[in-house]
């Protein structure tokens, strides 16, 4: 298990490592950002010593190895568009980001895995298949399209929850949270539920098909013959067996909640990180795109570890090192 | 008293196009303690026959006809919480592939323990007890190692004694076997065997063995029974059937197996193929390939008719002369 963990985190710095080079070179695809910090009129020796301050001067392999450096200390520099620090920028968008994605990825596992474990055990009721079909539509719907209109219901007609903003939040240390005040969770409902959706009916769908498969392998049939309670064949047996698939695609889709959250921030302005990044982009603030770049990146690759460390918790057959007694004769 | 009596047996799929038949009117008996080989061609209903035994005919497959009686109790009209009692604690079945009847993510100490507990009313302990106490008889060594360990971790010989630990931990009194050394390496299908007749010995289980392997047949079986297009065609003493075959399919069956020694230019074959399940002829099933086939064959239906040497379903014997 060890070397396995040694060999994932080399694995994970080498990516990181391709994505911090990406991030950097957007900086020199972007044209020369000292044209935008300096007034217009300011003389060639002023731009030298605003050059020379952001150590532009140097080679491209040293400012590299600079900003690596920096960014593995949290530093990303200034932010172009208001001059504060953008490890500060993005540390105050963190939690609003963090916890609406936390509530629609509960969301979508809590209902998600029920609902299709519901639909793999009576595919043929009225209600699997009505479900099943809802679910095509909530995954080919556009999550912008369904925010709006959870917006034109909920916040327009009804006029129950909140259309935009976190509501109040408590601070608590540098975190500020919006699950301690009623506004702040009734400002949660409406975003996560459009963040979720996509996600959920995946879940939905995948678990049921390939529940469905599991229930048709020699295993269950055998549990059957055993005279094993219904329970103990759909849950012990085949649900975990079903999980196994169903973490791998969860945990890659728990990026995309956070890639996905920038659509949901945008349509409810809530103030994360996704709202962050898209005005630096119409503003052309490399650094802060930068920034979210490698971060984004960063949690994609621990996930993406911790979901083949999880993996193996589940399969025994992926741990390798403690196989025991192996007798028998392969 | 028998054990188990199978009595008209008829297995049905509706389907679009009409309902098909996968067995019909199969009867079978089986003694206490008795071994019963139960051969045939793929499709032939061998397997299907077990399923209804144990009751796990996949939907939209139901019982159309008949009667199962397990110690002179009706089991094919039982509700599913009844039948579910009957599976694994009277009747066991074993499949043909070892490799794919164990759950992968749970040790074969936790589904031997789940299985005796479901029928058994032992404590964990108790029942961790007697899962270690069957994989020492099925002759998995060191037990008590080997209880918390996964499926993946055995080989497939032991793997199939798991199999067969955890279809006898309740002490069924009928063992279906399906094809249990199919999957096997020759050299592993002997013990099997071997340790399924000694175990059902020691437990006075019957077994309903069903293969296409003749040499099992005749070293374990005791009676068996040949099936052909979804019926059961000939029933007597291993000695009987497979010396002195009367069914003309029977009789091409047992001339099909090569023997040791002689080198024919072409194996010796039945000529055409078993009907499909949709497009049985009239009549006997086997006639279009029958060598002794008569007038009678393509249209009446012979019925299993016993006399001194078993039961056999052929025009050839029938009491009454041929009309």
């Amino acid at each position: 298990m060890l070397g396995f963990l040694i060999r994932r985190i080399i694995q994970s710095v080498i990516v990181m490592l391709a994505v911090a080079l990406i991030a950097f070179m957007m900086f020199r695809f972007m044209g020369d950002p000292v044209n935008s910090m300096v007034p217009e009129h300011a003389t060639e020796q002023e731009r030298a010593e605003v050059r020379e301050r952001l150590g532009l001067d140097q080679p491209l392999f040293v400012q590299y190895g600079r900003f690596i450096a920096r960014a593995a200390t949290g530093d990303f520099g200034l932010s172009w568009r208001n001059a504060r620090p953008v490890s500060t920028l993005l540390a105050e968008r963190f939690p609003a980001t963090a916890e609406l994605v936390l509530v629609a990825a509960v969301l979508s596992l809590v209902v998600g895995i029920p609902l299709g474990i519901y639909t793999a055990l009576r595919p043929h009721s009225f209600n699997a298949q009505t479900l099943q079909f809802l679910s095509l539509v909530g995954i080919s719907l556009p999550t912008f399209v369904t925010g709006i209109l959870l917006i034109l219901v909920f916040s327009v007609w009804l006029g129950w929850l909140p259309s935009f903003g976190r509501g109040e939040v408590i601070d608590i240390g540098w975190w500020s949270t919006g699950f301690l005040t009623a506004s702040g969770l009734k400002a949660l409902i409406l975003p996560s539920i459009m963040l979720c959706l996509f996600q959920l009916t995946l879940l939905m769908r995948l678990v049921r098909a390939e529940m469905m498969e599991v229930l048709r392998t020699d295993y269950i049939k055998f549990a059957k013959a055993r005279g094993l309670s219904d329970r103990a064949i759909n849950f012990r047996h085949a649900l975990r067996n079903t999980l196994i698939p169903v973490i791998t695609i969860f945990g890659l889709q728990l990026g995309g909640l956070i890639a996905f959250a920038i659509i949901t921030e945008t349509v409810f302005q809530w103030p994360g990180m996704g709202a962050l990044f898209i005005q630096a982009v119409n503003f052309g603030d490399v650094p802060v795109m930068a920034a979210y770049l490698v971060l984004v990146s960063f949690i994609f690759v621990v996930i993406n570890t911790s979901v083949d460390l999880l993996y193996a918790s589940i399969d025994p057959r992926l741990r390798v090192d403690d196989a025991g007694p192996a007798g028998g004769g392969h | 008293m028998t054990l188990l009596q199978v009595e008209n047996l008829t297995v049905e799929f509706p389907s679009r196009r009409g309902t098909l038949t996968a067995i019909e009117d199969v009867c079978l008996t089986v003694a206490p303690g008795e071994i019963l080989g139960m051969v045939g061609e793929s499709g032939a209903g061998k397997s299907m026959t077990g399923a209804a035994i144990i009751g796990l005919i996949e939907p939209p497959g139901r019982i159309a006809r008949g009667e199962i009686r397990l110690e002179g109790e009706r089991i094919d009209n039982l509700d599913r919480e009844a039948m579910r009692r009957v599976r694994g604690r009277r009747i066991g079945a074993i499949f043909q592939d070892p490799l794919t009847s164990l759950n992968p993510v749970l040790t074969v100490g936790e589904q031997l323990i789940e299985t005796i507990q479901t029928h058994l009313k032992l404590s964990r302990s108790a029942a961790r007890e007697r899962a270690i106490d069957w994989l020492r008889r099925v002759g998995i060594p060191a037990p008590e190692k080997r209880v918390d360990t996964y499926p993946h971790q055995y080989s497939g010989g032991m793997r199939q004694r798991v199999v067969i630990a955890l279809a006898l931990c309740a002490e069924p009194r009928l063992i279906i076997a399906d094809e249990p050394t199919t999957a096997l390496d020759v050299s592993v299908q002997a013990q099997i065997i071997a340790l399924l007749r000694k175990l059902c010995k020691e437990t006075g289980a019957s077994v309903i063995l069903v293969t296409h392997d003749m040499g099992v047949i005749a070293e374990t079986a005791d009676r068996v029974a040949v099936m052909y297009a979804g019926r059961v065609i000939e029933v007597g003493t291993v000695a009987d059937v497979l010396r002195a075959p009367r069914h003309p399919y029977t009789a091409g069956l047992m001339a099909s197996i090569p023997r040791i020694g002689e080198k024919p230019d072409i194996l010796p074959q039945i000529d055409g193929s078993m009907p499909r399940l949709n497009a049985r002829p009239d009549g006997c099933a086997f006639n279009p390939r029958c060598p002794k086939r008569m007038d009678i064959c393509t249209r009446l239906r012979p019925e299993l008719t016993p006399d001194a040497h078993g039961d056999v379903a052929c025009h050839l014997f029938s009491k009454e002369p041929a009309t």
